[in-house]
């Protein structure tokens, strides 16, 4: 990598470093770790990736968030999962959990998978709601991936607060440092681990980062119990500095209870 | 007997999205069968119905494809529509005997679905079909003779319900010794009759499968199926029900089964089938013979169910179809807690083109099901062929079919 052309501005490296330390500070939460050492480096490992100088670590596509969400259901509860796409993550709940599960899912043939792995499906588009389930109904409702697919994402969250006495939301960090940096540098629409589509077949039409969804829960007056990220291909408690670092995120919310 | 290729393949007047059927001898065929008949109220003893009414004796007509296995739990109870029959695979080795030719051309109504390795797989289940009362297929009907007057019933028959038929079919099954059926299956009339069946027995259905139905016919099927008796109580020949014996209102039947097969298809299926063609020839003759190809359909179809249905067993049979509503007879007028009532597995199918049974309808009932705490499968599979999906998306419907019994049997 060249030094950048700084054309007949000499200042212009410098007022470009800046404005990264200035972006740094204004980070939110501020991030004592995120120093334009650290941003300059990600960039570097970013282009050098680009230009084929180093090899990007492959990590396997696991489902993390399947093994979290095991751990975090309680044995023989009542769940819901919305967009239980083949039916999967439930037929391993159900097996490994006793639980009593409900997914529901709009793809036919994904429909069908569920019934051929014996997961009640019920088949139905989640932006018409959940209208008729009523209040409390589940101790679980589940959303792995789901949010960032549906029309009406805020009436899909309030819906799962409503019926169910927790959520559990897993979705892609749209504010990942690599998906920032692919539509910073690449200039195309970023197609990662974490969001493996182009810009013409993907499913995700709502897509956001880990502080929209803090800031929903606040707004919401929705309470996080319980914040894990994949960082680094480990899973981890939810930091500081995660909107940036973090390519995935779950979270179990609880809606605020009046009663 | 010999079935032709000619007789296999009547074109353009099969229903749509039939597949051609299969000869006896085929391996995926339950081959020849026999009706067999039993007397489930005997003279004197007394059937009440749901109405008020009662009638006895009571003969029931049924068959059973498969063997019960020694444990006796894998049976399951088959439950036809509105023109059915106990018939429901193979090819019927009495027809000809029994004054029933049409069965010697085409096998049983759901012969796709029933077999050795089809999805009601008869080398794991053993699959028990009865004809319910009222009909005209061997068990105690409107044709039947009536014991007081030595006659037919005829509309002295008394009103009979869903609700009756289960209870039939109840004391059949104790005739069988079989206490608990693995599952109970039907579509559309036979849908809320297996819907009926995980309401009234919970404790005798494993699984339920009900197929384009709903928990209460919607008002237009209430309309259509009025106009469809009217058609038969105002035809000249009606007589007020005491026809056997002469003509009986044939064109009545005809035209309230001409109106039934528009129901039971849709615009797109209509459509694709027959255009706007002409039949047989490429310029109308101005005048109100059979013009159009679908004209011809449905008139073939009138035709084919005079020969084969009686007109006072379609009254009765649409009644019981229009009383059927179980808001009202185990929820008091609450869906969910008629539901909580249930204790079987169940999977409610609609068919995206069904106007009979519209997916709405099958949805709530779905949906009352998971309201009353119970993991509920409902699927909603994308068809053109209307309320008739359920007999001809043989392939998406085994599939479902097949999967759902098998996981069933898989998660105990």
């Amino acid at each position: 990598m060249g030094s950048p052309d700084t054309g007949n501005n000499p200042q212009a490296g410098d007022r470009f470093t800046e404005l990264l330390r200035l972006w740094a500070s204004r980070s939110l939460p501020p991030v004592e770790n995120l120093t334009v050492d650290r941003l300059v480096s990600l960039m570097e490992k970013y282009l050098a990736e680009q230009a084929g100088e180093i090899e990007r670590p492959r990590q396997p596509v696991k489902r993390w968030d399947h093994e979290e969400i095991e751990r975090i259901i309680t044995p023989g509860s009542l769940v819901l999962d919305l967009g239980c796409g083949n039916g999967e993550l439930l037929f391993r709940l159900v097996q490994s959990k006793g639980v009593r599960g409900q997914g529901v899912e709009l793809d036919p043939e994904k429909v069908f998978e569920c019934v051929e792995k014996g997961v009640s499906v019920f088949q139905t588009d989640l932006d018409e709601g959940l209208k008729g389930f009523p209040d409390d109904s589940f101790d679980f409702v589940i959303l792995e991936e789901t949010l960032q697919t549906v029309h009406q994402p805020v009436r899909v969250l309030a819906e799962m607060l409503r019926v169910g006495k927790q959520g559990v939301v897993s979705f892609p960090n749209f504010g990942y440092w690599r998906v920032r940096l692919e539509l910073a540098f690449g200039g195309r629409m970023p197609v990662i681990e974490s969001l493996p589509y182009q810009w013409y077949d993907t499913p995700n039409i709502h897509l956001f980062t880990i502080d929209d969804f803090l800031a929903w829960t606040a707004q919401a007056g929705a309470e996080i119990t319980e914040a894990r990220v994949l960082a680094e291909g480990k899973v981890r408690p939810l930091q500081a500095g995660d909107n940036l670092f973090a390519r995935e995120a779950l979270m179990v919310v609880r809606g605020k209870r009046t009663s | 007997m010999a079935v032709t290729s000619r007789d296999r393949g009547v074109k353009n007047n099969d229903r749509p999205g039939r597949k051609p059927v299969k000869p006896p001898e085929d391996p995926a065929s339950v081959g020849w069968t026999r009706a067999q008949r039993v007397r489930l109220v005997e003279t004197g003893e007394t059937f009440r119905l749901e109405a008020g009414g009662e009638v006895s004796p009571v003969d029931v007509e049924y068959e059973t494809y498969g063997e019960l296995n020694p444990a006796g739990d894998n049976a399951i109870l088959l439950l036809h529509a509105l023109s059915g029959d106990a018939h429901a695979a193979g090819w019927d080795a009495g027809a000809e005997a029994e004054g029933r030719k049409w069965r010697t051309r085409k096998p049983g109504w759901w012969d796709e679905m029933i077999g050795p390795g089809l999805p009601l797989d008869t080398r794991k289940y053993q699959i028990i079909c009865s004809n319910v009362l009222g009909s005209c297929y061997g068990t105690t009907g409107p044709d039947d003779i009536d014991p007081d007057s030595g006659k037919p019933y005829g509309l002295r028959f008394p009103v009979v319900t869903i609700g009756d038929w289960v209870r039939l079919q109840a004391r059949l099954l104790d005739h069988l010794g079989i206490d608990r059926v693995y599952a109970v299956l039907g579509g559309s009339l036979g849908g809320q009759q297996a819907l009926e069946w995980a309401l009234a027995y919970p404790d005798r259905v494993g699984n339920a499968l009900v197929l384009a139905a709903s928990a209460r016919l919607s008002t237009q099927g209430l309309a259509f199926n009025a106009v469809a008796r009217y058609s038969i109580l105002s035809d000249p020949h009606f007589n007020e029900g005491d026809y056997y014996g002469s003509g009986g209102p044939a064109e009545g039947l005809a035209a309230a089964r001409m109106l039934g097969h528009i129901t039971y298809l849709s615009e797109a299926a209509m459509h694709e089938k027959f255009g706007r063609r002409l039949q047989d020839k490429s310029e109308p003759d101005f005048n109100f013979g059979i013009e159009f190809e679908v004209e011809s359909y449905l008139a073939y179809q009138g035709r084919s169910f005079v020969e084969r249905f009686d007109a006072n067993a379609y009254l009765y049979i649409t009644r019981a179809m229009d009383y059927y509503d179980a808001v009202k007879s185990w929820g008091r007028g609450d869906l969910t807690r008629a539901c909580s009532r249930i204790k079987s597995r169940m999977m409610i199918v609609s068919f995206t083109s069904d106007w009979l049974y519209t997916p709405k309808e099958c949805r709530k009932l779905a949906l009352a099901v998971c309201r009353s705490g119970r993991p509920v499968t409902y699927v909603s599979v994308p068809s053109d062929y209307g309320h008739d999906s359920f007999l001809v998306e043989t392939e998406k419907v085994g599939r479902l079919v097949r999967d759902f019994l098998a996981s069933g049997r898989k998660n105990g």
